[in-house]
This record gives structure tokens, C-alpha cells and sequence, in this order.
């Protein structure tokens, strides 16, 4: 009897243990990078060629951009910003590295995340709707165009 | 304690804002997506069985699901039960994580499933079935069950794939008593699901078809390292649904049936669930911690 308390006892310490050790390994960079750190953008630049080529399907569908903001503001919004403009957690995406990259190459972003960064994958998203959000980043421009406009 | 408790509460009620989560139909099954870093997801679900030998129960359960990371999801779940003519008690508790294995999206997608369990025999959720259990299994009068604690391991691979707006999932399970003496026991849990339109709508709404999704679930036992096989196990079919509120809350039902003598006629399930945005942060601000 006392053998099988030990048993279960040093079990369950392991377990206990192991997730007790990754909890401060992994808390090292929860969400604190700073909303124009370069390396949040490094990942678009890992899109795969086949991958960045991909032409958005809903191209010039007026109504996909309105379904892409509230799709935005319903997943994105709360790390990225309401205007998109970065938050603690996630970078901006007003940047010219997104404003620039293709839509293949934000659809791809948005497909696989950034896992490793703290964005999850958004594939249980169906396709038409990923490429919404991407055509309603689309339309937010940089920064600067958006001054320019304004002036 | 009292203050402690009383923040979270505060920041639970007044502090996080809700998510509007794509929540998965499935009851049983695990698809690859993993719990929102930050967030908090309080789930309560209900398991109405009727019993052969016995008599009908009702097992509820709590889930508060974390998203450490965007590739760790840790739960903790409290089991209680209510048997018709006999009483109600709480059965256990269990402590799950979920670890994605790879970091981008694959034709597969793997996630390392380890739950610890401390439950006792009068446990009905029926959150899995594996080894050799069977329908008689729950007939037992709940204060002779209730005498036998068990400390389980449950370990899992959580196998799935997204394609064309279907998700598909497989999980096959791996269960030990702690006790030296019992034996590996082995089960499965094979799911498939999708919305019921793949477009969304450009305005918020609560009966919009995107909102709804719609599957199965099917699951059973595999016997044990001493006995392995389909003998002596119980087997169940269970289409899925679930609802998905722009409040942030979801709502599931899911009618599933025995498929063998073995196994319960009915398991009626439903769930509840509400997430939490920004959770993580909030209990964090509390302490005054860098944001």
C-alpha cells in the first residue's frame, strides 16, 4: 500500500513539475515586444513563394471589406488594436511590412500564425473569411498615406 | 483570500472584455486549435445517461481553459454527478494540458494531449471511454462507488486537419491507473465538423449560418495492454453542435447513441460557455506586473 502511494505520489510530482518548469520558461516573452520590433514582421518574409503568390479571390468585392472589419474586430482587435494600430501583445498593421507584403503572404500569416510569438493559427477560419480579413488589412494603408489623406 | 477571490471575480465580471470565439461542435473529440493565449474559457456541460440495471443520472462538469501559450492550453476541470433515487456528489477533479508539437500548419496537425486525474468510481461524465467500460460499470450505488479514488494518467494525441471549411480529427488515448499493478488502457475518439457557411456576414447577428456548426463525434473503447481489442467494450455515435453567440458565449448540444449492448442507450449531452478576452492581462494588472 505504501509503495503505491509513493508511486502515485512521485507521478504526479513529475507531472506537476513539468509544467511547473515550462510556466517560467515560456513567460519570458509574454507579449511584451514592442509594436514595431522588426522581427514581428520576419515571419511574412517566410511565406512560401507559392504561398505569397496567391491572388486574394475576393478581389474588388466591396462587401468583403466590411466583412473582413468585423471579422477583424471580433479576432484581431483585441491584440492588434481596434485601428489595427499594434496593442501589448501584437504588433501594428499599418507598417509598409504589412501594407506591402501580398495578400498570399498575410493569407499564409493568418493560416499558420506566428506561434512561437503568441499568434495562434487562424485556419478554423474558412478560407473565405481569412481572405476578408486580409482584404480589410488591406484597406487600413500605412500610416503616412493616411495623414496625407487627412491633410 | 476573500480580496483575492473578490478581484477575480471583479475582473471576470467588469475587466475582460468577452471574445467572440470559433468554438468547435465537438464534446468528446479534440480538434488542433488551442485556446487563445491570455484568454479565459469557463465551459459547464451536462451528461443526461440513461442506465440499464440502474438508474438515469445526470453528470455535470466545470472547465476553466487557459491559453498560456499560443502552443499550451492548461484546464482544470471539476466532475460532479446526480444518480435519479440515489444522491448527488462531486466526483473529482482532473488537470488537462495540450501542447501543438509543430508551429506552422501541416497536412496533419499534432498536439500532445496529458491530463491527471483524481476521480473516483462514481465519476459519469463520460468526457472519454477506454479500456473495458462499459454501461454496468455506472450501475453501482454511488456510496459504494464513491469509496474507490483513482489517479489516473491520461495521455493523448490529438491529430486534425482543416480542409475546405471540414475539420477532421483523431484521438487515439492512453490511460494509466497510477497504480503499478493496472494496466495501460486504450480507447479512441474520431471526429468531423464544419459551419454551416463558410462566408460570413458583413453585420453582427446571432442566426446567421457562420455562427452555427454541425459534426459528429465517435468514440469508444480498445481494451487494455491484458486484453486488447473490441470485446468487452462500449462504442457511441453522436452528432454535435454548436452554436456560436457574437456575445461570446457558445452554446452545445449533442444527442449520442450506444452502439453496442455494452455501451449507455442514450448520452444526452449540452454545454455553455463563455470566453474571456485578455483574462491573462487583466489578473497580471492586479499585481502590477509589466503589460
Amino acid at each position: 500500500m505504501r509503495r503505491n502511494t509513493i508511486w502515485i505520489r512521485t507521478s504526479v510530482s513529475l507531472l506537476f513539475a513539468v509544467c511547473g518548469f515550462l510556466v517560467p520558461a515560456s513567460a519570458q516573452n509574454v507579449g511584451n515586444a514592442p509594436a514595431t520590433d522588426h522581427f514581428d514582421y520576419a515571419e511574412l518574409t517566410k511565406a512560401p513563394a507559392k504561398a505569397r503568390a496567391r491572388k486574394n479571390p475576393q478581389e474588388g468585392n466591396t462587401e468583403a471589406a466590411l466583412v473582413g472589419r468585423k471579422l477583424f474586430m471580433q479576432h484581431c482587435a483585441e491584440c492588434h488594436g481596434a485601428t489595427a494600430d499594434g496593442g501589448k501583445k501584437a504588433p501594428s498593421l499599418l507598417v509598409d511590412q504589412v501594407q506591402q507584403a501580398t495578400p498570399g503572404a498575410l493569407f499564409w500569416l493568418l493560416t499558420n500564425g506566428v506561434v512561437r510569438r503568441g499568434m495562434p493559427v487562424w485556419s478554423k477560419l474558412p478560407e473565405p473569411q481569412r481572405w476578408a480579413i486580409v482584404i480589410y488589412i488591406k484597406t487600413l494603408g500605412p500610416p503616412a498615406s493616411r495623414d496625407a489623406g487627412a491633410k | 483570500m476573500k480580496t483575492l477571490i473578490a478581484a477575480t471575480v471583479f475582473v471576470l465580471l467588469f475587466g475582460a472584455q468577452a471574445s467572440r470565439a470559433q468554438e468547435s461542435p465537438y464534446m468528446v473529440t479534440y480538434d488542433h486549435y488551442l485556446e487563445e493565449p491570455g484568454n479565459l474559457e469557463v465551459e459547464y456541460f451536462s451528461t443526461f445517461g440513461t442506465q440499464r440495471g440502474g438508474n438515469p443520472f445526470v453528470a455535470d462538469w466545470m472547465e476553466f481553459e487557459y491559453g498560456v501559450k499560443a502552443w499550451w492550453t492548461t484546464e482544470f476541470y471539476i466532475d460532479g454527478q446526480s444518480t435519479f433515487s440515489d444522491s448527488t456528489l462531486l466526483t473529482g477533479f482532473r488537470w488537462e494540458n495540450r501542447f501543438r508539437l509543430l508551429q506552422h500548419e501541416h497536412f496533419i496537425n499534432p498536439v500532445f494531449y496529458m491530463e491527471y486525474e483524481q476521480i473516483n468510481d462514481a465519476d459519469k461524465i463520460l468526457k472519454e471511454v477506454e479500456g473495458h467500460d462499459v454501461e454496468s460499470d455506472n450501475a453501482e450505488p454511488n456510496a459504494l462507488a464513491r469509496r474507490d479514488l483513482n489517479h489516473e494518467l491520461e495521455l493523448k494525441l490529438l491529430l486534425s486537419k482543416t480542409f475546405n471549411g471540414w475539420n477532421f480529427a483523431v484521438n487515439p488515448l492512453f490511460t494509466k491507473n497510477l497504480l503499478p499493478s493496472e494496466p495501460w488502457e486504450f480507447g479512441y475518439a474520431i471526429g468531423a465538423s464544419r459551419p454551416l457557411s463558410l462566408n460570413a456576414s458583413a453585420n453582427a447577428c446571432n442566426f446567421c449560418r457562420e455562427n452555427f456548426i454541425a459534426g459528429l463525434d465517435l468514440y469508444g473503447g480498445l481494451g487494455d495492454t491484458e486484453s486488447f481489442g473490441l470485446h468487452d467494450t462500449s462504442h457511441y455515435l453522436a452528432p454535435v453542435a454548436a452554436w456560436n453567440l457574437p456575445s461570446g458565449w457558445t452554446v452545445r448540444l449533442s444527442p449520442g447513441f450506444g452502439l453496442n449492448d455494452n455501451s449507455h442507450q442514450v448520452l444526452l449531452r449540452w454545454g455553455l460557455s463563455y470566453e474571456f478576452a485578455g483574462f491573462g492581462q487583466h489578473i497580471s494588472s492586479l499585481w502590477g506586473k509589466r503589460q
